[in-house]
């Protein structure tokens, strides 16, 4: 048993950290929330110099050969960073999930280019109405049609659509939950996208397929059996959520902190008395507790465990401690923490988004419940 | 970066269970809440102490089986979900024996490490006093050379396992004159000498939890200072690390936690939505605590003393303690209050018993707000209040 990192994996997340310092200001992260596309070009084009897109890919499609615990290290970092772009879709989303499911020859024609940075990929499964995953939540039909596969219908909550390059869209093939994943053609003039105003103005889209003919050769994984996949794809991306939160709660704490240090009233510092001082214990175990349940589920993840349970753990501990953490964060910083002129909002606001992402709170308690056999 | 156990430790918590499980069988005792510190059995420490299992992480020379800290953790971590009566050597071999091995002499460490491994030497803690809770330096009970001897005068309070402890680890003024952390001592005193008193205090369970240890004129030999003269407060804060480090802290009535999951089971209530998330949530936090307890220990394997990670550990799983009394009271209704042999009193009563049992749980060891004021001090660097 260890739970620390390895000094390679402390040097991967060094590098990272201190990059992102130099390359992805708050300025930057401001700029790319107010612009259209909502990533940089010349960032995201370093970042693949880096190896970053393919860190956790196979060597054979020209990735990094490493795990997804050290992809886990990377995400950490860009948390800490509120890096904005489409990474997290295209590699955790769009790129993983086809290494899983993909034939090798879908993995041949599209992991490449992805990893060189050349393609951007994200995922299209929430549907208007519903508030979590289901099978029959989902109602977006593909149908059959000389060949190919018709797709119709509105997906929501779509990270980076607007500019994505292929989307990965699961529909509805069969009545009763016969699901499907296919890899659509973003390009395709038949679909619509519409950026959504979120809170952390993440490029959420609201993506219509009217009549999207996909061929019959981009349905990823296995035909009107795809939810077990769904639901591997979705558990991914809840952990990949939790690990950028490490990095944001992790930051916070530290900002918190020095503020805490730094700030005078009556004459000594705020952090002194202790009301504060027992407001950033809280802070710290909430922070290092959420770490721990993260990279635990991370690393089974990695070495290919069942983890549905501690996936489930972290993400449902992550919304609550995130919760508290950010009550306390603002509550220290006083009124210049509800200011835009603080960084702090950036956070508040990622971290909820991250929060309500690929399943609440009450969606993964319902998962551990049934794990224990309840 | 690795969350498993190696195949040894997973055999030997097999071979953990099966000692229990077998202990049960043959209704040596029940399971219980509390039994870490209430579950007096001199017969299952000595059957324990046979088995190699108490002093597990000292040296052989003195006893131990120069096992890992890891080792000692599966081991406490079963005896808690048997909730096996361990009390009679628990302080001995979680805090005690660690001081001795630390700081005392090698007579001393001959003389009582042995003894405590076999689990014949059962000891008590004289920390706090009426007028010293959190604020230890303050404690008044002294002690005063004469000779090859020290008198102890004073009195010591909330002492767990008082009726049963042999010796007491005890700690008294040496230096009245001295800045109040600089002229305090550790002593060895045998619970059997001219001039100890032992009155006990029923605590708000019905259970005899602790005792008043009276001191009049007690004689001890110089050879069972601990340590050195006038570092005692030192060597307390030290100790404390240990005493708050254990799985004890998360898991003091898992016994509770195991039959309130089968209750709601057997009685179809886990089928509720509102019952399955408090149950899934306790879950979640007990399964966080055990984390932050491992970490504790892997500290300690690194050759570090636990430092603030055990005032982390400690008061984050207190509260989950207090968050499983409760929770368990909601899920039976007006049958939670029913003690234990009451007409219709559900789980063998435990769940009224925890519910005030474990208001207490955040007090002993250190508050909460100690511990919360070492995290924000020494983990997070902020300035002393």
């Amino acid at each position: 048993m260890k739970l620390t990192l390895s000094e390679e994996q402390e040097m991967l997340g060094k590098t990272a950290r201190d990059f992102l310092a130099d390359k992805c200001s708050k300025k930057l992260v401001k700029q790319m929330e107010e612009s259209d596309t909502g990533y940089s070009r010349e960032l995201w084009e370093e970042m693949a110099e880096l190896g970053w897109m393919g860190l956790a890919f196979p060597g054979k499609y020209g990735g990094g050969d490493m795990s997804f615990l050290n992809l886990a290290v990377l995400l950490e970092e860009m948390g800490r960073a509120c890096l904005p772009g489409p990474f997290f879709s295209t590699v955790v989303l769009g790129g993983l999930s086809i290494l899983d499911i993909g034939s090798e020859e879908q993995r041949q024609a599209y992991l490449p280019e992805l990893i060189r940075g050349e393609k951007f990929f994200t995922l299209a499964l929430a549907e208007p109405g519903h508030r979590n995953y289901g099978a029959s939540s989902v109602t977006v039909a593909a149908t059959r049609d000389d060949g190919d596969y018709v797709i119709s219908g509105t997906k929501l909550f779509v990270p980076d659509a607007h500019v994505t390059d292929y989307l990965l869209c699961v529909a509805s093939t069969k009545p009763r939950s016969g699901i499907t994943i296919f890899l659509a053609d973003a390009t395709n003039p038949a679909i619509k996208y519409t950026v959504l105003q979120t809170l952390a103005n993440d490029k959420l889209c609201e993506v219509v397929f009217d009549r999207v003919r996909v061929p019959e050769a981009n349905v990823l994984g296995r035909l009107d059996q795809g939810w077990n996949a769904v639901q591997k794809i979705v558990q991914r991306a809840a952990l990949g959520k939790c690990c950028e939160m490490v990095g944001n709660l992790q930051r916070v704490l530290e900002m918190t902190v020095d503020y805490a240090k730094e700030r005078k009233q009556f004459g000594r510092p705020i952090g002194s008395f202790q009301a504060i001082q027992h407001y950033c214990a809280d802070m710290v175990t909430d922070v290092d507790s959420a770490r721990f349940s993260t990279y635990r589920a991370a690393w089974m993840l990695s070495e290919g465990l069942p983890c549905t349970k501690e996936v489930a753990i972290a993400k449902a501990w992550m919304s609550e401690a995130s919760r508290r953490v950010f009550a306390l964060a603002h509550q220290i910083h006083g009124a210049i923490g509800v200011t835009i002129e603080h960084d702090l909002h950036y956070y508040t606001r990622r971290a909820k988004a991250a929060d309500l992402a690929f399943g609440d709170a009450d969606f993964y308690r319902e998962v551990v419940a049934r794990e224990m056999g309840l | 970066m690795n969350f498993s156990f190696t195949e040894e430790q997973n055999k030997f918590r097999q071979e953990v269970r099966r000692f229990l499980e077998e202990e049960i069988k043959k209704e040596y005792w029940e399971p219980a809440c509390d039994a870490w510190v209430q579950g007096f059995d001199p017969g299952f420490t000595k059957r324990v102490a046979n088995k190699g299992w108490i002093g597990l992480t000292w040296p052989k020379e003195y006893g131990g089986q120069g096992r890992s800290h890891i080792d000692r953790l599966i081991l406490t971590e079963e005896m808690l979900r048997y909730g096996a009566p361990a009390a009679c050597h628990w302080f001995g071999d979680r805090q005690v024996g660690g001081a001795i091995l630390s700081f005392g002499s090698e007579e001393l460490r001959n003389e009582f490490l042995p003894r405590i491994a076999r689990g014949e030497a059962y000891f008590g803690l004289g920390m706090s006093e009426p007028g010293t809770g959190s604020d230890l330096a303050s404690l008044q009970t002294r002690a005063v050379e004469d000779g090859d001897y020290y008198v102890i005068n004073g009195q010591k309070t909330w002492t767990s396992c008082a009726s049963f402890a042999e010796y007491f680890d005890v700690y008294v003024r040496t230096d009245a004159k001295a800045p109040r952390h600089r002229g305090i001592s550790e002593f060895i005193v045998d619970a059997r000498s001219a001039g100890v008193t032992r009155i006990p205090m029923i605590d708000v369970t019905g259970t005899e939890a602790w005792n008043d240890v009276f001191f009049d004129n007690v004689r001890v030999h110089k050879k069972y200072l601990v340590g050195e003269k006038n570092c005692g407060f030192y060597q307390v804060l030290h100790q404390l690390d240990y005493e708050r480090s254990g799985m004890e802290r998360l898991m003091g009535n898992y016994p509770l936690f195991d039959a309130i999951i089968q209750f709601a089971r057997d009685n179809r209530l886990s089928q509720e939505p509102v019952v399955r998330n408090k149950l899934a949530q306790l879950q979640i936090e007990f399964e966080v605590g055990r984390l932050l307890i491992y970490r504790v220990a892997l500290v300690m394997e690194e050759g570090q003393a636990p430092n603030w990670e055990s005032a982390m550990s400690k008061a984050y799983c207190t509260e989950f303690e207090k968050h499983l009394a409760g929770v368990a009271m909601e899920i039976l209704g007006p049958y939670g209050q029913l003690r234990a042999g009451s007409k219709f009193a559900p789980l063998r009563g435990m769940a009224s018993h925890s519910y005030l049992g474990s208001k207490g749980y955040s007090l002993q060891a250190g508050t909460t707000e100690i511990l919360k004021n070492i995290l924000a001090v020494r983990r997070l660097g902020l300035p002393s209040s």
